[in-house]
């Protein structure tokens, strides 16, 4: 018996991935089940593991968490990536709060039909690059540091870089005129619990193909008609 | 210049009711700026007060603070509605999330379409009755306290009074078959911050009318 958090999800990023990039940049080793069969979702159902019957749901120092936020919300504080103050808190969770709306948008683009991937992802390239983007490159252009929050790696950083990635996943020059946001992706993905995650045979999940899709559906027998934003 | 907080949003609930509730049980007086046109909002935008270009905006103790999750973990930490340690603060932070997805089937209501509703009705019925109050229903029944966590008052109360209380109106005898909910909104609705909250004249706003939702769509003309 490991002590270790236990993840339960599918093989796959959807909401899950938020916890995983977390975990890893705070060096804690993990591990993970993955959903394969609607039998195997019945059964967490059944034993009362899933306080709103839905997943993510994480095993951490003896409780059954579930709730993306509030999960990353304890790792965040159990392992110092939380801020040294109640306003450095309210940095961090207003920034995660930006850069969660945008990576929602990009949770449902596998799901979505060939056409309206299209339109979806014009709107996360713009989102990105006249909201959230400017948003955090005046951050870091005021203060002049290396972290978002405090002069202290956190939460915010961690969550930054991966919306980073997952946006140039679908425009791969979309930092083009964001210097201090190109610095930071430098930066943060250079700390070596970072560097380690980002190299293959991390747990960092690849993205979402068509069998990942067909899981989610089958298992959860859900998300058949998503409509782009 | 007050010191109060100042709230800024659009004269209804939204996305800014469960600040107000969190403000008026924490007993703290606020103030709020009404957004009644596309230009107020414009000017908001282009003084740069608003960090996504988006509305709730919170000026709170010098921060102008957005996004509504950060909001209200500032308030219920700071008025200590936050749990005792970590672990209280897990607990909480899960009801609540929970909590807040049932209230967003609630918050888009109003713009779904005329031949939708009633399906939605349907939906919010079946998610509340299935799902979510069946849930607090036994965290009350199993540790027989007055509260959610801790046997304190925190912010899991206060979402979980507001939501009751949202989902009634939709479906009035919603807690029928949930009898420590039935005692718990009673005990909350008579708790003196909340009780001052329920009685008109109070900043809580009416549920979302038609004119409500022609205000949205002119101000933020997606």
């Amino acid at each position: 018996m490991a002590g270790k958090p236990k993840l339960y999800y599918f093989d796959g990023r959807g909401k899950m991935e938020s916890i995983r990039w977390l975990l890893a940049a705070a060096g804690v080793e993990f591990e993970e089940e993955f959903l394969e069969t609607r039998e195997q979702y019945e059964k967490l159902l059944q034993d009362g593991s899933l306080l709103f019957q839905q997943v993510p749901m994480v095993e951490i120092d003896g409780m059954k968490m579930v709730q993306t936020r509030a999960i990353l919300n304890y790792i965040a504080a159990k392992y110092n990536l939380y801020g040294k103050d109640l306003k450095e808190r309210a940095l961090i969770d207003m920034y995660v709060g930006g850069t969660d709306d945008l990576m929602g948008f990009i949770l449902i683009f596998p799901f979505l039909s060939a056409e309206d991937k299209e339109k979806q992802r014009a709107f996360i390239v713009e989102k990105a690059t006249s909201r959230y983007f400017p948003a955090y490159e005046k951050v870091l252009k005021d203060h002049g540091q290396d972290f978002l929050v405090g002069k202290n790696f956190s939460w915010a950083d961690v969550h930054l870089l991966e919306a980073i990635l997952m946006v140039e996943e679908k425009k791969s020059d979309v930092l083009t005129g964001f210097p201090q946001l190109q610095a930071f992706k430098a930066r943060i993905s250079s700390i070596p619990t970072i560097k380690k995650f980002l190299q293959p045979g991390s747990q960092r999940k690849p993205v979402p193909d068509d069998k990942y899709v067909e899981t989610v559906r089958r298992v959860l027998r859900a998300y058949d008609n998503m409509k782009a934003n | 210049m007050s010191g109060k907080p100042r709230l800024t949003y659009l004269n209804g609930r939204g996305r800014m009711e469960p600040v107000r509730w969190l403000l008026a049980a924490a007993g703290v007086e606020f103030e709020e700026i009404f957004l009644e046109t596309r230009e107020q909002y414009e000017k908001l935008i282009k003084d740069g007060v608003l960090m996504f270009q988006q509305v709730p905006l919170v000026e709170i103790d010098g921060m102008k603070m957005v996004q509504t999750r950060a909001i209200l973990s500032y308030i219920a930490g700071k008025h200590n509605l936050y749990g005792k340690d970590l672990k209280e603060r897990a607990l909480i932070d899960m009801y609540v999330e929970g909590i807040t997805d049932l209230m967003q089937m609630i918050l888009v209501f109003p713009f779904s379409p005329p031949e939708a509703k009633a399906k939605n009705i349907d939906s919010i019925k079946e998610r509340a009755t299935n799902r979510y109050f069946p849930v607090f229903e036994k965290v009350l029944k199993q540790h027989g306290q007055d509260f959610l966590v801790g046997n304190k008052f925190s912010w899991a109360d206060v979402q979980l009074i507001e939501a009751i209380l949202a989902v009634e109106e939709k479906i009035p005898a919603v807690l029928s078959g949930f009898p420590q909910l039935q005692a718990f909104k009673k005990r909350m609705s008579n708790m003196p911050t909340i009780k001052k909250f329920l009685q008109p004249g109070s900043p809580r706003k009416p549920p979302p009318d038609e004119c409500y939702v022609e205000t949205v769509l002119k101000v933020f003309k997606k």
